[in-house]
C-alpha cells in the first residue's frame, strides 16, 4: 500500500529550479533511500514532504487521500515525522521533555511529570536505550540524541519517518544500532525515507532507491536489482560506456619532484588516514561523491582543519599548518567550496576582493596603495576576462562564474606554488566553466601545481594528470595517465 | 547534586551568606522584619523581573518594562486620582493594556523578524513618552481603596509586616512556577531559547509563544506599576527610570542564561532579594554612599556571567565526552 505519493512536485527558487516535476512514492513497511549529489534537490523534496516548505506545483497524497501541508506541525499531526542531520531537538531540555514537548500528558490541567517520565522510559526501551530521562539531552552522545529524535518521531504515531542523513555523525556500532531500530520499525509497517551519501548503508538497509539529479527525477529502482556502478552513474549523470575515452589533446608534462606529500594524514572525525602526492606542475583531481572526504582533504592540506595524525611535507619540508595564514605564507592557496559563505566579501569591490590575499600576506601594517591595487585588479580582469565595466563594481553584482574568477585572481595574485580548488565550477555557467578549465590547464603549463576537487567526472578527466578517488572519508584508488576515464573513476567510487 | 541547579544553589548560597554577614555585623539585621521588608520593598521589581525571566529564557530581552511601570502609574493616577474612577475598574484596564502593549511588541518581533532589543527599546520610548503626555508632574492618588490596601496584611512574629504587595508577589511567583514547569507554554518558552529553529521543526507554535512571552512581560510590568503605586500613592512619568536594567541584573544574578534556554523563576526572586539585601546592608551601615549598591551589583554581575560561562563550558565538555 502506498503511504505517501508525491507527483510532479515543482519548486522554484530565485534563479534556480530546485525541483522540476519530481515523483516520489513511499510504500508501507519499506526503507526507501533518496539519493543525489549536491544540488540534486533531495533536501528541497524532503522539506516539501514534511511541510517545512510549500511546493510551487504538483500534488501530494497521503494514504491515498490528497494532502496539503502548511507546516511541520501539521505534518507531524498527520503522522509524518522528520529527523534531521543535526539533531533538531533541544539540548537544554530533558530527554523526557524532548520526547513529549507539545503533547505532554496532563492531570488537573497541569503537566503530569510522573507519567511523562514513566512513558519516556517505556518508549526508549523499544530502542534499547536505558538512560536517565530527567537529564538534559545535551548530556548524552549524538548517537543517543539521534535515537531520541527518532523515538519522538515514532512515538507520535508516525506512519512516515523521514531521516535526513541520520548517520552522518555516528560511528559503525551506532549505525548498526540505528539500523536494527529501522528494521524493527519497518516490520511494524512504518515507511521510512532514508537520505544518506554512504552507499554501503543504502545497500545495507534500503529496499528501494529514488535518485534525483539537478532537481529532476532520474528514476526509482529496487535496491537488490541495481548494481553499484549503475547507481553511481545515475547519481553523477553518466552512463557506463563500453570503452574508455581520454581527453585527446594532452601534452606530456614531465612532472617534477614532489611538492606536496601527505603521509597517512588524518583528521579526527572527518578524514581517515590518506596518502597523496602532488608533483610540481601537476594537476591532481580529487573524485568522490558528496561526503566522501574530498573537501576534507583540501581543508586538511590548507590547515583549516587540524590533522590529528600523519605527516604533511610541502616543498621538501615537513609542515604542520595550524591555520590558513601559515599555509598561505608557505605558498599555498585555497578556493573554498562554498563561494558565498567563505570566499567573496560581497559588498567590497572587485579590486578590494582581489587585493585581499596579497594584503594579508604582506601584513596589514603595510597597506597597499590604491594604484597598486588598481594595477593588480586590472591585470587579472584582463587575464581572466572577468566581465565587468570596471574594478570598482561590488563583487556581489557579478555572475557566479565571474565571482569565481575574482576569487581565483585573489589567490593567483599571491603567486602560490600549490593552488587548491574545491569545486571550482560549481554553480558556474557553461561559458565560464570552460574558461576556468582552460585556466587550470594554462596554470599547470606555467609550472603551478593544482589540487582540484570536482563532482563532474568529465572535468576531472579533462585536466587531471592523476585522479585520487575518495570514498567513506579515505582514498580508495589512484588513477594515472592513460588510465583516467569516467568509467574508471566511477568504478572506483562504486567498488564495494 | 543535580548540575542543572548549580547556579540556583550558588545564588541561594550567596543570599544566605550576605544575610549572615549582615546579621553578624549589625543588631536587628538578622530578623524576620528585615526579611519581610525585603519582599515588601522589592515586590514591584520582583514582579517585573519574573516577567523578564521568561523573556530572557526565550532568548529575548524586554527594555520597555520600566517605562510600562511609569505609564501604568500615571494612568492609575489620572484615572483614579483625577477622573475619580474606582481602582477596581482601572486595574483590569491597565493590566489588559500592559498585556496588549507587550503582545504588540511580540508580534512585531515575530512577524517582522525584528531584534527584540530594538522593538522593546522603541516600546520603552513610546511608553515613557505617553506617560509624560498624560502628565509631566507626579499625580497623587488619594482613594479609600488605596488606604485599605495599605492596611491590608498581617504581622508575623518579630514585627514582620506581610502586606498586599508581598501577597501579590507570592501569587505571581506561584503562577510563574506553574507556567514555567507545569504548562505547555512554559515548555515552549524554554524550547525557543534552546534553539528557535529546532523548536519550530518540533512543532512549537513560535508565533503564539513569542507573543505570549512579551504579553506576560507587559502584563507583569503593569501589575508591578500598580504595586509601585501602592507604595508611592502616586503616578509619575519619571518613575522607575532604568528599572529594566535592574530587572535584567536580577534575572542574571538569579542564574538565568542571557543566551536563553535555561533559568528559574525562583532564581530570579532570590536575585532580587540579593540586590535588596545589599541595599539594606548599605543603609544599616549608614556611612556608605548608596551608589555602592550599584558597584556591588556590577561586580556580582561580572562574577555571575563568568560563572555561567564556566558552567556552560563544562556542560559542553561533558557532552563531548559522553
Amino acid at each position: 500500500m502506498s503511504l505517501l505519493n508525491l507527483s510532479g512536485i515543482e519548486k522554484q527558487y530565485p534563479g534556480v529550479k530546485a525541483l522540476d516535476g519530481v515523483d516520489f512514492q513511499l510504500r508501507e513497511g519499506e526503507i526507501h533511500a533518496l539519493l543525489g549529489e549536491n544540488g540534486a534537490g533531495k533536501s528541497t523534496l524532503v522539506k516539501v514532504m514534511t511541510g517545512a516548505l510549500e511546493g510551487d506545483g504538483g500534488s501530494m497524497a497521503y494514504l491515498d487521500k490528497p494532502l496539503k501541508l502548511k507546516s511541520t506541525a501539521q505534518a507531524q499531526s498527520v503522522g509524518i515525522s522528520t529527523v534531521y542531520q543535526e539533531v533538531n531537538l533541544l539540548p537544554n531540555l530533558s530527554v523526557a521533555q524532548n520526547l513529549y514537548l507539545g503533547r505532554e500528558p496532563k492531570k488537573f490541567g497541569l503537566i503530569d511529570w510522573k507519567r511523562i517520565y514513566r512513558q519516556s522510559r517505556e518508549v526508549l526501551k523499544r530502542f534499547a536505550l536505558d538512560i536517565d530521562v530527567t537529564q538534559p539531552l545535551s548530556s548524552y552522545s549524538v548517537a543517543i540524541q539521534q535515537l531520541v529524535a527518532i523515538a519522538r518521531g515514532v512515538d507520535m504515531s508516525a506512519k512516515v519517518l523521514v531521516l535526513d542523513e541520520p548517520t552522518a555523525s555516528l560511528d559503525a556500532g551506532e549505525v548498526e544500532q540505528l539500523f536494527d531500530v529501522l528494521r524493527e520499525l519497518k516490520s511494524q509497517g512504518i515507511g521510512i525515507v532514508f537520505i544518506t551519501h554512504f552507499l554501503d548503508q543504502v545497500y545495507a538497509v534500503s529496499d528501494r532507491i529514488t535518485v534525483l539529479r539537478n532537481g529532476g527525477l532520474v528514476g526509482e529502482f529496487e535496491t537488490a536489482g541495481l548494481p553499484r556502478e549503475e547507481l553511481v552513474g545515475h547519481m553523477l549523470g553518466k552512463e557506463l560506456q563500453a570503452q574508455a575515452h581520454r581527453a585527446p589533446e594532452r601534452d606530456d608534462r614531465a612532472a617534477g619532484e614532489p611538492l606536496l606529500e601527505l603521509d597517512d594524514v588524518a583528521v579526527r572525525g572527518s578524514l581517515q588516514p590518506t596518502s597523496l602526492t602532488v608533483k610540481r606542475g601537476e594537476a591532481v583531481g580529487l573524485a568522490g561523491l558528496l561526503g566522501s572526504g574530498r573537501s576534507e582533504v583540501c581543508r586538511a592540506v590548507f590547515g583549516v582543519d587540524k590533522k590529528s595524525s600523519g605527516a604533511l611535507t610541502f616543498s621538501g619540508r615537513e609542515r604542520s599548518f595550524r591555520k590558513p595564514a601559515e599555509a598561505i605564507e608557505a605558498g599555498l592557496a585555497l578556493c573554498p567550496e562554498d563561494r558565498k559563505a567563505s570566499g567573496i566579501v560581497g559588498p567590497l569591490s572587485i579590486r578590494e576582493n582581489i587585493a585581499l590575499a596579497v594584503q594579508a600576506r604582506r601584513g596589514w601594517w603595510r597597506p597597499m596603495s590604491r594604484t597598486e591595487q588598481q594595477e593588480l585588479a586590472e591585470k587579472f580582469i584582463a587575464e581572466l576576462q572577468i566581465a565587468t565595466p570596471d574594478a570598482d563594481k561590488p563583487i556581489e553584482q557579478l555572475s557566479g562564474g565571474n565571482q569565481q574568477k575574482v576569487i581565483l585572481a585573489r589567490w593567483l595574485a599571491t603567486n602560490p606554488e600549490l593552488l587548491v580548488l574545491d569545486e571550482p565550477t560549481r554553480g558556474v555557467d557553461i561559458g565560464a566553466h570552460a574558461e576556468i578549465l582552460k585556466l587550470i590547464k594554462q596554470l599547470c603549463g606555467e609550472g603551478m601545481s593544482l589540487l582540484v576537487t570536482s563532482s563532474e567526472l568529465e572535468e576531472l578527466v579533462a585536466f587531471s594528470d592523476r585522479v585520487a578517488v575518495m570514498r567513506d572519508r579515505k582514498k580508495v584508488a589512484e588513477i594515472e595517465g592513460e588510465e583516467i576515464s569516467e568509467n574508471r573513476i566511477m568504478q572506483a567510487i562504486a567498488e564495494a | 547534586m543535580n548540575s542543572r541547579f548549580t547556579s540556583l544553589y550558588v545564588t541561594g548560597g550567596l543570599f544566605m551568606l550576605l544575610f549572615l554577614i549582615g546579621s553578624l555585623q549589625f543588631d536587628h539585621f538578622g530578623s524576620t522584619r528585615v526579611l519581610a521588608n525585603l519582599f515588601t520593598d522589592n515586590a514591584f521589581l520582583a514582579i517585573t523581573a519574573i516577567g523578564m525571566t521568561f523573556v530572557i529564557i526565550s532568548g529575548g530581552i524586554d527594555l520597555s518594562v520600566g517605562a510600562v511601570i511609569a505609564l501604568t502609574g500615571v494612568a492609575c493616577g489620572v484615572l483614579i486620582g483625577e477622573a475619580g474612577l474606582h481602582p477596581l475598574v482601572v486595574f483590569p484596564l491597565v493590566l489588559i493594556g500592559g498585556g496588549l502593549f507587550g503582545a504588540t511588541m511580540g508580534a512585531l518581533i515575530h512577524y517582522y523578524k525584528l531584534q527584540p532589543f530594538i522593538v522593546t527599546l522603541a516600546g520603552m520610548f513610546l511608553a515613557r513618552g505617553l506617560a509624560t503626555i498624560l502628565s509631566d508632574k507626579s499625580v497623587p492618588i488619594d482613594h479609600s481603596f488605596y488606604d485599605a490596601v495599605a492596611d491590608f496584611g498581617t504581622f508575623l512574629p518579630g514585627d514582620a509586616w506581610v502586606g498586599a504587595s508581598t501577597l501579590i508577589l507570592a501569587l505571581v511567583v506561584a503562577g510563574a512556577v506553574v507556567l514555567a514547569h507545569y504548562s505547555r507554554l512554559g515548555g515552549y518558552i524554554y524550547a525557543l531559547g534552546g534553539n528557535a529553529q529546532s523548536a519550530r521543526l518540533m512543532g512549537v507554535p513560535v508565533a503564539r509563544t513569542t507573543i505570549s512571552i512579551y504579553a506576560i512581560s507587559g502584563f507583569l510590568s503593569a501589575l508591578a506599576g500598580i504595586v509601585y503605586s501602592f507604595y508611592t500613592f502616586s503616578g509619575y512619568s519619571l518613575a522607575a527610570v532604568g528599572m529594566e536594567l535592574d530587572a535584567i541584573a536580577a534575572v542574571v544574578i538569579g542564574g538565568t542564561l542571557l543566551t536563553g534556554g535555561s533559568g528559574y523563576v525562583i532564581g530570579t526572586l532570590i536575585g532580587v532579594l540579593i540586590m535588596g539585601i545589599i541595599q539594606t546592608y548599605i543603609s544599616f551601615d549608614g556611612t556608605l554612599n548608596s551608589w555602592w549598591t550599584k558597584i556591588v551589583i556590577g561586580l556580582l554581575l561580572f562574577a555571575f556571567i563568568a560563572m555561567q560561562r564556566l558552567l556552560t563550558a563544562r556542560g559542553n565538555r561533558g557532552m563531548a565526552h559522553a
